[in-house]
Formats: structure tokens, C-alpha cells, sequence
């Protein structure tokens, strides 16, 4: 059982149900090949025991049910977990213990999961390569100078390295497709409101949403299919049916039409990004696909638009981190002395730069200018995407413009990070469902994602492009393991 | 009644000023559960005993509307005729404070749940509409406690998140007592409409108010101050006074006033400058992404509106019209909801005027000088019904029926048992009386000769002896019938 921690979350579940191996061998595989990576630094705490103990307690049960048995799953350290510290990578909670549960990690738990450890992000997820981490930054298997994008880079690097079978992140401009993608793995990111944002440490509100990231699409279809569903306790979920993703993936996607928007072809492009994409149009062309060029004219406003609605609601939702009732707290010799240094202290310089500028943007005399202008522009995103689907049935574009970049590279320059979420932006400030499937190799033998574009809660016709495009380019995660 | 003309006027050497006042009003809403969680609301429990996660802020919590109060909400606006706004939103208001969990306050701003409306008042000089502008749903914050220990502060959150209705009124009063009148209609329309028990000790209801000036005759507002943390209808119009006066000084004196946020010092009687404009705070407001913007249906409108209870302004019509009763017997029956269910359960049983002069009478006085509201009135309801239909169909009499009601405060005590037990019904048959007013006359014959010789004032003297025989139950009429027969 050597390879145990390289099969995919699908065999694995199957095989315990079939009783091939234990939860408790599959557990122990994940726990040991963890420990021997902690030069990734994906961990920010380890739930090793615990997740023994828990596969222990799966293997005495009678029947195995739900879609998840027996399967350990590290999640990011932004859902919070009950009694189990939840940082969102920040030193102004790295003390904080929930006293409940995300209802995403509930439900994973719920199908018969359970919590192998919480891993490491950028801070408050605000960053796009994991080095803005209270705890370090992560590094990408692919090579020990690289990032593993961000924001969800443990989630990304744990499971590319195999170091958790499946994982969840959030995504709020890229989180989950861009690190996918840096890294030769699937990354979905849900539409607005398939997935509960209870107990989820907020950045922004209405951007912010869960998703599955895992080896391959058919691990993706079941682990979505585990954490949808309407919330209740989430007044932006959305009471609508989920599918049973797995039992419809097909392959079969002959007569989609498939849109080719003229405007993600930036500026600068590598031409080799330029290249993968044109392979996945071969790859869907052949699989039956109808291929057409569309246009989504407001396409160049959205980073400008994202950059100032982003931040403003994460310069409000952050507001609650003041050290009066949980958290971090540095002295002061009144309220607002201790505010300032709370907050000074426990804040990370990019987290700050995005409550200056989310604070700017909404400051009354500058409100109509930014904020207001930035919520038409994202209407008309909204509007365009909205015209096109009337013409297509998803929409194919690089996930990055680039492949996994080295650490300290962007790192004092913003704009040249934030130009890095240009393809997966969009798809947030529309609330409209993508995925980021693994599809080649740059010049450097460096993972390149693909992204497909759906329509709203039409997260199935996605996955079945993305498993048509997983077998044509017969993508194989070539990992040279030099951190053991 | 003689109408009086309105006066409330600074008349000093240099002129003649009118003062304008504005309130913000902020009712909290009547409901078991907060705006946004399902904390309960009971007032004076322990301290942070009735915080969720939800209102303490926690990581990752998110609100959820209560659709209670949504409800409230828009029933007050119906009782206000106000325009109900089908789609309102949700804002966050951002500011720090240690007893603002969430570092906002979650409330309405651009687009309020309830528009324009209108209170009428009742003042000495004639009815006056007062103009109501918005009126808006939000979150209470929580309170800080400062006096608990000399080196911190403590914070309560069982207010956190509780919801208020904010309830502007357009700058339309004039005078301190029209403050009264409005705070007092407004405070009867809710307690009618069951959205806010109005108690101002416990802080349901409590008031900004915007206080300017200008000469008579002038048409354009002056500058306005807000005055904050005044608790009680009186000191606000104290404070009104203090801050009109405060502002005719400066303007006489060629000073200017500048636009602040002032407060109240109860005990000096004073109003001190808190913040001025420019230091007042940016609450960034921004709809608040957590929350969907709020879509209402005409038919819940419409349902809710139909279920309006009657409302103070149309009980009264009703009364003068249907019950015969004067305005002013009216006004003081429909003032409060209580009072007029009293009435309208008195008047169930017996005669609406004698009901009305009774409770207007005898009950409001025992009440005051017991300091007592309706509601805990010794006397129920009921057995004032069956206390006023015993006088009606002539069982006691009126004399009687004072000391029975002497009696009933004891414990709410049955009328028709006392009457009963002490032997107190009226005597009205012919015989019995005929034979003590014989007894009466027999034994003063020499004052009957006296009021037949025209000493008429006698008569008083004989009704008193027979009621005095009769142990005060003879009753009175026939008494006098009988005997201006006999001393003819």
C-alpha cells in the first residue's frame, strides 16, 4: 500500500467502502507523508491524532455510508472548525478557537469525512502566491523556489504534493483556480450562493465562495456534490436543486458551444499561454464541441472594478478584528490607542494596504467615484456574461497568464500580483461558476490550467467539458519530490 | 371649549423667534427575537446572556433577517399612512466602538423600508399634522459600562443587534409641547399597533432632537443642532428651551451657530458641544453584501393593512360620533390603548356616558393618587360595568354605588357580592317605602306643618331621615315622588 496517498478521492472512498484498505491505513498514509513535508510548510495545524482516533472510530462502524467514507481531508484555515484553531492566516486570530462549525466543513463531516488538519493561506485569503501568511509562505511541490499561487496555496500544495486526498478553499477573485492551476490540479469555484459562507472567515461578502479542489474532475463533481446545498443561516445561499454532479459527468459534449472572448487575449500574453488555450479548443473541437469567437467588451474593467469592491467590503468585514472580543490584543491606554495597536500589530502589510484602500474607496466625496462606479462596471460585466450565454454554453479561457512564479518575485509589486487573477476575476464579480483543469505544460515543465466559464448553477456542463479536456490532454502531475 | 392661539415664542428686545424642531425617534421593535439572530430581547437580564454569535460577531457569522420585524416595521409605517417601500436595502454604517461587535451597524440609508407620513396632534390651539419623513430598520449596538472598575471598561451585549425602528419626523414642531404631544400620539400609535411598548425608562423609545431658530416671518431654516441622550419627554423639552434660548443669545449677538451634535447634561440643564461637523464621523455606509436587498409583496402590504387594529385618530371619531362623547372625552379615552380597552370593555355592559364620567372620574382619580396606569387599575374592567348597570336599572343608587366602588378596590372585589352581602340593593317597593316615609312623617309632625306653612327647604330634611331609616338603600326618587305626594 505504498501508493495509497496517490489515488484519487474517488478510489479511495470506493475502496473503503469495498473494504480494500482501512480509513485508518488510508489516514495513516496522508499523516506520514505530511510529516515529511514540512518544508512545504501547507500545515498550520495538524489534526493528526485526532483524525486517527476518527478513522479508528469510521472503521468499527457497520455500514459505510455517504460519499465521503472514511476519508481524511485537510481544509483551509478559513473555515472555522469547532474547538480546533482557526487563523485565516492572520496573527490578529492566531489564538482564535471557534465554538462551531463552518456548514462547508459540516457538511464534508456529515457524508463521513473528517478533519486531517487546517492549512495555510494568504492572509485573510488577500494575496495571489501565498506569501502574505502570518505562518510563512507555502511552496509549490514543482519546485522549491516557486509559489503555489494563492489565495487557497496550502490547499493547492498539500494536494498536489499528496498530502490530503481532496481539499476545499475559497475563492474570491482566483483563490481557488489560480493555485489549481499553478499547481496541476482541479479547482472549481461554485456559482454565487451553491455553497454556504457560514463560519467561513470573511473577506468579501459577495465575491467570497467555496470550492472543491482535487486531483481530477471526477474527485471535483463529488466533493462539490458533498458541500453544496441551500443554507438557511446564509441569506445569499440559494435554495436551488443540487445535482448529483457525479452520476451525470460525461465526456460527452458534443454540440456545446463553447465562446472564445477576443478580450482575454491580453496584452504581453506569453505565447505560450496563447498556445495552451489554443490546444484546449483543438482538445474540445474534437470531442464534438462547436466553437465559437464572442465578445465581452467590459472585460478590461473588471480588475480595476474587483481592486475597489473587494476591498471596501473587506475593509468593513474586517472591522470586527478590534481586540475587544476574541482574537489578538496588544495593549493601549484607551480604546483607540489599543485599537491602533491591536490592529497595527496584528494586521500584514497587504491585508492593511486593502482596508486603506477599501476604506478610500468608500469615504463620503469618494463613494460615487469608486465604489458606485465599480458596482455599474460589475453590473455590465455581469450583462455582458449574460448576452453571451445566450449564444453558448460555456466559455473557455487560460486560468492564468502565466505559469506558478518564483517567491519574492511580485512580492512589492501589487499590481503586477493583482494582474495575475485577470482571467479569474471576472467570473467572480459575475457570481457565475468556474473551473480551473489542469492541461499541459509551459517551457519549464510548469502545470497550465485551463478555465471554463459556466452559467449560473450550471456547474455540471463545466465538469463535463473539464473531463473531456482531462482526457484528451491525458494530463500527468510530474513531480520531481525533492522535499522529503 | 375656547381655543387658545398658539404662543411658544422667544420674544426678547430685538425680536420675536420661532423655534423648529425635528425628531429622530428610536423605537425598538416588538419582538421576541433580534433584527438579524435569534437572541431573545428581554430587558434587564444578565449581562451577555442574550448574545449569539451572531451578535457578538464572531468569524464567519452572517445576519439573517427577521422577517417579525420586517413586519413591525411596516405595520407602524401603516399606522404613520405612510408609504410602504416595496424594496428597501440593508446598509452597513461603519464606525468603531467597543460595544459595536461588528465594527458597523447594520441599517437603512438610502433606501428606507417606510416613506413619507403624517401624526396628527391634538394641541389646545387645534389639530396639527406633523410630517413624518422615513422611517428605517436597524441594529442597537451594545452599551459600555464605564463605572464598574476604575482601570476598564465593561460591555454588555444583550442590546447588540436588537432591532429599532428609526422614525424621522420633517422639521414641523414648533414648541416643546408639541414635542410632547408627538412623542406621546407617535408612542400611543405603536403600544395600539403592538410594534414598540413605547417605555422610556427601559430606553424602547428614546429621541434625538434637532433644534433651530429663526425670526418670525422668515422663511428659511436656520442652523440646526442635534441634541443627543435625552431619556425622558421632560428633559427633552428642557432641553429644547435651553437650546433655543442658547441659540437666539449667539444670533443677537452676531455670532454665528455651528452645525453639531450636542449633549444633554440633565442635572445642569445644560446642552454641550460633542462633535462638530467636521468632526463628525464618515460611516462609509455601503449596502450591506450579506444581506439581499429587501423585496416586499403588495399582498403582504395588503394582508398587514387589514389587519390594522383601529388607531387612536379613528376610535375617537367613532366615539364622538357613535357614543355621543365630547372631543375632549374622547381624546382622553383614545390616549392610550389601555384606556380606551378599558372603556370599550366597561362599555360592553352599561351606559357609554356614565361609563365615560366614571372612569374619567372616579377611576382616574383613585389611579392618580395611587400612581397606578390602567392596566393595574384595583378595579377591573368588568365589575366597573356591573357596578355602573346596577346604577342604571336602579338596584343602588348613586350614593351607594360610590361606597361599593370604595369597596371594589379592595382586591377587585365583586360589586354585585357586596352589594348583596351588606344588604345594599335599592329599595324601591312602594309599600315598604310608603310605611317608612309614614314612620318619617309621623314623627315629625311639627316640621310638616313648618313646610306646609312654606318652610319648603324642609323637603331635604324629610328625604334625608328616610334615607337615614333606610340605611341609605331607599331610593332616592321614589322618595322624593312619594313624598311630594304626601306633603302635598
Amino acid at each position: 500500500m505504498a501508493n495509497i496517498s496517490e489515488f484519487s478521492l474517488t478510489k479511495l472512498a470506493s475502496g473503503i467502502k469495498k473494504k480494500d484498505f482501512t480509513s485508518e491505513e488510508v489516514t495513516k498514509s496522508f499523516i506520514n507523508n505530511s510529516k515529511k513535508s514540512k518544508k512545504l510548510n501547507t500545515y498550520i495545524t495538524e489534526c493528526f491524532d485526532d483524525a486517527i482516533k476518527s478513522a479508528k472510530d469510521f472503521d468499527k462502524k457497520k455500514d459505510y455510508k455517504g460519499l465521503l467514507p472514511g476519508i481524511p481531508i485537510a481544509v483551509k484555515d478559513l473555515f472555522c472548525t469547532k474547538n480546533i484553531k482557526t487563523t485565516a492566516a492572520s496573527k490578529i486570530l492566531h489564538n482564535f478557537i471557534p465554538t462551531y462549525e463552518s456548514t462547508i466543513t459540516n457538511n464534508l463531516w456529515s457524508e463521513g469525512a473528517f478533519l486531517l488538519g487546517k492549512l495555510n493561506c494568504d492572509e485573510f485569503a488577500m494575496g495571489s502566491s501565498n506569501e502574505t501568511s502570518f505562518y510563512g509562505n507555502v511552496i509549490n511541490p514543482f519546485g522549491n523556489k516557486l509559489v503555489p499561487g494563492g489565495s487557497s496555496g496550502g490547499s493547492a500544495s498539500a494536494l498536489a504534493a499528496d498530502l490530503t486526498p481532496a481539499t476545499i478553499g475559497t475563492d474570491t477573485g482566483g483563490s481557488i483556480r489560480q493555485p489549481a492551476s499553478f499547481t496541476g490540479t482541479v479547482g472549481l469555484k461554485p456559482t454565487y450562493g451553491r455553497c454556504s459562507r457560514w463560519g467561513i472567515v470573511a473577506f468579501a461578502s459577495s465575491l467570497d465562495q467555496a470550492g472543491p479542489m482535487t486531483k481530477n474532475v471526477a474527485d471535483c463533481a463529488l466533493l462539490l456534490q458533498a458541500m453544496s446545498g441551500y443554507d438557511p443561516k446564509d441569506s445569499t445561499s440559494v435554495d436551488i436543486k443540487v445535482e448529483n454532479y457525479s452520476s451525470k459527468l460525461t465526456d460527452k459534449v458534443k454540440g456545446l458551444r463553447i465562446g472564445i472572448p477576443k478580450e482575454y487575449r491580453v496584452d504581453n500574453m506569453p505565447s505560450e499561454i496563447d498556445k495552451h488555450w489554443k490546444k484546449g479548443v483543438d482538445y474540445l473541437k474534437d470531442a464534438g464541441a462547436i466553437i465559437k469567437n464572442i465578445s465581452l467588451p467590459h472585460t478590461k474593467y473588471a480588475l480595476p472594478a474587483y481592486y475597489i469592491v473587494a476591498p471596501a467590503e473587506a475593509s468593513s468585514n474586517l472591522a470586527r478584528y478590534d481586540g475587544v472580543k476574541y482574537g489578538h490584543r496588544s495593549k493601549g491606554n484607551n480604546l483607540f490607542e489599543m485599537y491602533e495597536n491591536t490592529r497595527s500589530d496584528g494586521f500584514g502589510n497587504e491585508v492593511k494596504r486593502r482596508i486603506l484602500i477599501g476604506t478610500y474607496v468608500l469615504s463620503s466625496g469618494y463613494y460615487d467615484a469608486y465604489y458606485l462606479k465599480a458596482q455599474k462596471v460589475r453590473q455590465l460585466i455581469k450583462n455582458d456574461f449574460d448576452k453571451v450565454f445566450n449564444d453558448v454554453d460555456a466559455i473557455l479561457t487560460p486560468s492564468t497568464p502565466s505559469a506558478a512564479f518564483k517567491i519574492g518575485e511580485k512580492k512589492d509589486d501589487p499590481v503586477s500580483m493583482y494582474l495575475n487573477d485577470i482571467f479569474t476575476v471576472p467570473v467572480n464579480l459575475a457570481g457565475l461558476p468556474a473551473i480551473s483543469v489542469p492541461a499541459g505544460y509551459d517551457k519549464n515543465n510548469l502545470p497550465l490550467g485551463l478555465q471554463l466559464i459556466g452559467k449560473p448553477f450550471d456547474e455540471q456542463t463545466i465538469l463535463n467539458l473539464s473531463l473531456a479536456i482531462e482526457k484528451s490532454a491525458n494530463f500527468k502531475r510530474k513531480i520531481n519530490v525533492w522535499w522529503k | 371649549m375656547s381655543e387658545k392661539k398658539f404662543d411658544y415664542y422667544i420674544q426678547s428686545e430685538k425680536g420675536k423667534w420661532e423655534v423648529i424642531i425635528g425628531l429622530e425617534v428610536h423605537a425598538q421593535v416588538l419582538s421576541k427575537s433580534k433584527l438579524f439572530s435569534s437572541s431573545p430581547t428581554k430587558f434587564g437580564a444578565e449581562p451577555n446572556t442574550q448574545v449569539s454569535l451572531v451578535d457578538s460577531a464572531f468569524p464567519g457569522m452572517l445576519p439573517v433577517i427577521n422577517q417579525f420585524c420586517i413586519e413591525q416595521s411596516v405595520k407602524t409605517g401603516l399606522g404613520l399612512k405612510a408609504k410602504i417601500n416595496l424594496n428597501s436595502v440593508f446598509d452597513r454604517k461603519n464606525y468603531f466602538y467597543a460595544d459595536l461587535p461588528q465594527g458597523y451597524q447594520i441599517s437603512q440609508y438610502k433606501n428606507p423600508l417606510v416613506g413619507e407620513g403624517e401624526i396628527i396632534l391634538d394641541m389646545p390651539y387645534g389639530t396639527k399634522k406633523v410630517s413624518i419623513e422615513r422611517l428605517h430598520l436597524e441594529q442597537d449596538a451594545g452599551k459600555s459600562i464605564h463605572d464598574m472598575d476604575p482601570d476598564n471598561t465593561f460591555v454588555d451585549l444583550n442590546r447588540s443587534g436588537i432591532a429599532l425602528m428609526e422614525i424621522v419626523s420633517k422639521p414641523d414642531l414648533r414648541s416643546p409641547d408639541e414635542v410632547n404631544a408627538y412623542i406621546k400620539k407617535l408612542r400611543s400609535i405603536m403600544r395600539y399597533l403592538g410594534t414598540c411598548d413605547g417605555n422610556m425608562q427601559e430606553g424602547s423609545l428614546r429621541a434625538d432632537v434637532n433644534v433651530s431658530v429663526r425670526k418670525v416671518g422668515e422663511k428659511k431654516f436656520g442652523t440646526r443642532c442635534e441634541i443627543k441622550n435625552v431619556n425622558s419627554i421632560k428633559f427633552m423639552q428642557m432641553a429644547i428651551e435651553y437650546e433655543a434660548k442658547r441659540q437666539v443669545d449667539l444670533l443677537e449677538n452676531n455670532k454665528q451657530i455651528d452645525q453639531e451634535t450636542r449633549l444633554y447634561d440633565s442635572k445642569k440643564n445644560t446642552t454641550r458641544s460633542m462633535r462638530s461637523k467636521e468632526d463628525a464621523h464618515d460611516y462609509r455606509y455601503f449596502p450591506d453584501p450579506d444581506l439581499l436587498p429587501l423585496n416586499l409583496k403588495q399582498s403582504l402590504v395588503d394582508k398587514l393593512k387589514k389587519e390594522l387594529p383601529e388607531l387612536p385618530d379613528k376610535k375617537k371619531e367613532r366615539f364622538i360620533k357613535e357614543h355621543n362623547l365630547s372631543a375632549y372625552e374622547a381624546n382622553i379615552l383614545v390616549s392610550e390603548k389601555e384606556i380606551s380597552d378599558y372603556y370599550e370593555e366597561v362599555i360592553k355592559g352599561c351606559d357609554k356616558k356614565l361609563a365615560t364620567n366614571w372612569i374619567t372620574g372616579d377611576l382616574f382619580a383613585v389611579l392618580n393618587k395611587k400612581n397606578l396606569s390602567i392596566s393595574q387599575s384595583p378595579v377591573s374592567a368588568k365589575n366597573l360595568s356591573a357596578l355602573i348597570k346596577m346604577i342604571t336599572t336602579g338596584k343602588i343608587s348613586g350614593k351607594i354605588a360610590k361606597d361599593v366602588f370604595e369597596k371594589m378596590q379592595d382586591n377587585d372585589k365583586n360589586p354585585l357580592q357586596i352589594v348583596e352581602k351588606e344588604g345594599l340593593i335599592q329599595q324601591s317597593d312602594l309599600k315598604e317605602l310608603e310605611k317608612i316615609i309614614s314612620e318619617v312623617l309621623s314623627k315629625n309632625q311639627d316640621k310638616v306643618i313648618q313646610y306646609k306653612s312654606g318652610k319648603v327647604k324642609l323637603f331635604g330634611y324629610f328625604v334625608g331621615e328616610v334615607m337615614k331609616v333606610s340605611k341609605g338603600k331607599a331610593n332616592p326618587q321614589l322618595v322624593n315622588e312619594i313624598l311630594k305626594a304626601r306633603l302635598k
